[in-house]
């Protein structure tokens, strides 16, 4: 009981000791950076439409999406897309970017332990529960679906 | 009536040789002139990281053997530990040399654990020549214990940053050297901390509860000492340290510091500060020991601190217990 009250007591001095991160910098540059893929987004789309007349819309999102995908697969793999996530902070995890990066960071990572057990095993340790997130709200909403 | 945990050696076994091995960043660090050997990258020649962190295990041992002027043939025993499952690191690098081998886990104190049991082994007259070493890497602590390395994540402020470096020292009954005089071995502390970005606020205290029993049980107060220095608790760490020893009625003064606070400089951005093995470990080998024998120092009190967390138990919701062993080593032949 004793030692209960003075963990208690540690951990509330130890959480009014803690730096405090500044939100508003944060916030400012990951505002900025993730806007600014954004827009790169919707310019690789334009560019591939000008190009390409005749494509239908829905398939230039698709190699959009394909472009960003690759670019941030190869800036990870060439050590620059960490530096900019450490800047931008959510700007670069919550595009698709930031999916890229969180499968290419561990391939690279594990590629040393053998293609099968270490790359495709350990891909998806970052990725893995977004993807589960995403397939168990698509049933979801498939089921809502089929009953309205 | 609270248990004797401090050793005095009567023979005070000497450190007849020590070396310190890192990586390039850390020879950009505070300390960069004093290490023996800097690393031109971090694989160090290497395919992986973990190899790396071998060959530096392996460097050192080497160069602290060299630099005692002792044969390989002369050493009876090695004491070594790292961070990695397993200890692979220390075992591993092992493999390549012929003589007895014992590997310990202590986390980030291990530098202090090995001297520890070593310079017991060395008073009781039980070998001739003991080879202490442990070492960390950036690279393989980080993918063990945290995210892979490209991955484009923002680190909070108490982060800190695991040293690349390996240190080695030579234990002997005589000889030229800082000698080991007395050594508290530490209890297991935990105080609820959960945050494993928070390593320094764990740790501190385990560094109370064993600098606490230190003067308690060898009468000497932090004024004694030339200098008092913990392993990698970082600048959070170090300053809950200091709030804690002086809600026990001690004031740690400006002769203590903390390795992991003062690896790194301003610019190099490590948040907390350096961490990890190799972080006190490259200190106490380098700049502890230069000034140890040219006498800047006559009396240093060398208190690491480790954190025995592993991943599993971190995921299952378990807080993160410390420990943290002291030595006192003193200048000159005593």
């Amino acid at each position: 009981m004793d030692e209960k009250k003075r963990n208690e007591a540690y951990n509330k001095y130890v959480k009014a000791k803690i730096p405090k991160t500044r939100p508003w910098p944060s916030l400012f540059n990951s505002f900025w950076i993730g806007g600014l893929i954004c827009c790169l987004g919707q310019g690789i789309n334009d560019l591939i439409l000008l190009w390409f007349p005749n494509m239908a819309e829905q398939t230039a999102w698709a190699y959009t999406l394909i472009v960003l995908i690759f670019l941030a697969s190869f800036l990870t793999g060439i050590g620059v897309y960490d530096r900019i996530g450490k800047f931008a902070g959510g700007g670069t995890i919550v595009p698709i970017t930031g999916f890229s990066n969180s499968i290419t960071s561990p391939a690279l990572e594990f590629k040393h332990e053998g293609i099968i057990y270490g790359l495709c095993v350990k891909m998806f340790t970052i990725a893995g529960p977004v993807i589960v997130v995403g397939i168990v709200s698509s049933i979801l909403v498939g089921l809502v679906y089929l009953f309205i | 009536m609270a248990k004797n945990q401090t050793v005095k050696f009567k023979n005070k076994p000497v450190i007849i040789g020590s070396y310190s091995i890192v990586g390039p960043k850390e020879g950009q660090g505070n300390f960069g002139q004093y290490f023996d050997y800097v690393m031109k990258s971090d694989s160090f020649g290497e395919k992986t990281y973990e190899k790396a962190e071998r060959k530096m295990i392996q460097n050192a041992i080497i160069g602290a053997i060299e630099k005692a002027k002792i044969k390989p043939t002369d050493v009876d025993i090695l004491l070594a530990g790292d961070l990695l499952n397993q200890i692979i690191s220390s075992s591993y690098a092992a493999r390549d040399f012929n003589f007895s081998y014992l590997g310990l886990f202590g986390a980030c104190s291990t530098m202090a654990e090995s001297l520890a049991v070593g310079a017991s082994l060395v008073d009781g007259k039980l070998f001739d020549h003991v080879v202490c070493s442990t070492a960390s890497h950036f690279s393989t602590a980080e993918r063990q214990f945290r995210f892979p390395l490209e991955l484009g994540n923002q680190r909070p402020p108490t982060a800190q940053w695991t040293v690349t470096g390996a240190g080695a020292c030579v234990l002997a009954p005589k000889g030229h050297g800082p000698r080991i005089t007395m050594a508290t071995f530490g209890r297991v502390v935990d105080y609820g901390i959960n945050d494993v970005n928070d390593m320094g606020a764990a740790m501190a205290p385990a560094a109370m509860d064993t600098l606490l029993c230190h003067f308690r049980d060898s009468n000497t107060t932090p004024d004694d000492y030339d200098l008092i220095v913990t392993g990698d608790l970082g600048k959070l760490g170090s300053e809950i340290l200091i709030d804690l020893m002086e809600d026990q009625g001690i004031k740690l003064g400006l002769n203590y510091n903390d390795c992991g606070q003062m690896y790194y400089t301003r610019e190099q951005a490590t948040l907390s500060g350096g961490s990890g093995c190799g972080c006190s470990a490259t200190v106490l080998n380098s700049f502890i020991m230069k000034k140890l024998r040219d006498g800047s120092y006559k009396k240093v009190l060398f208190a690491p601190t480790g954190a025995l967390l592993s991943t599993t138990a971190t995921q299952q919701g378990d807080t993160i217990p410390g420990v943290c062993h002291a030595i006192v080593i003193e200048s000159g032949e005593g």
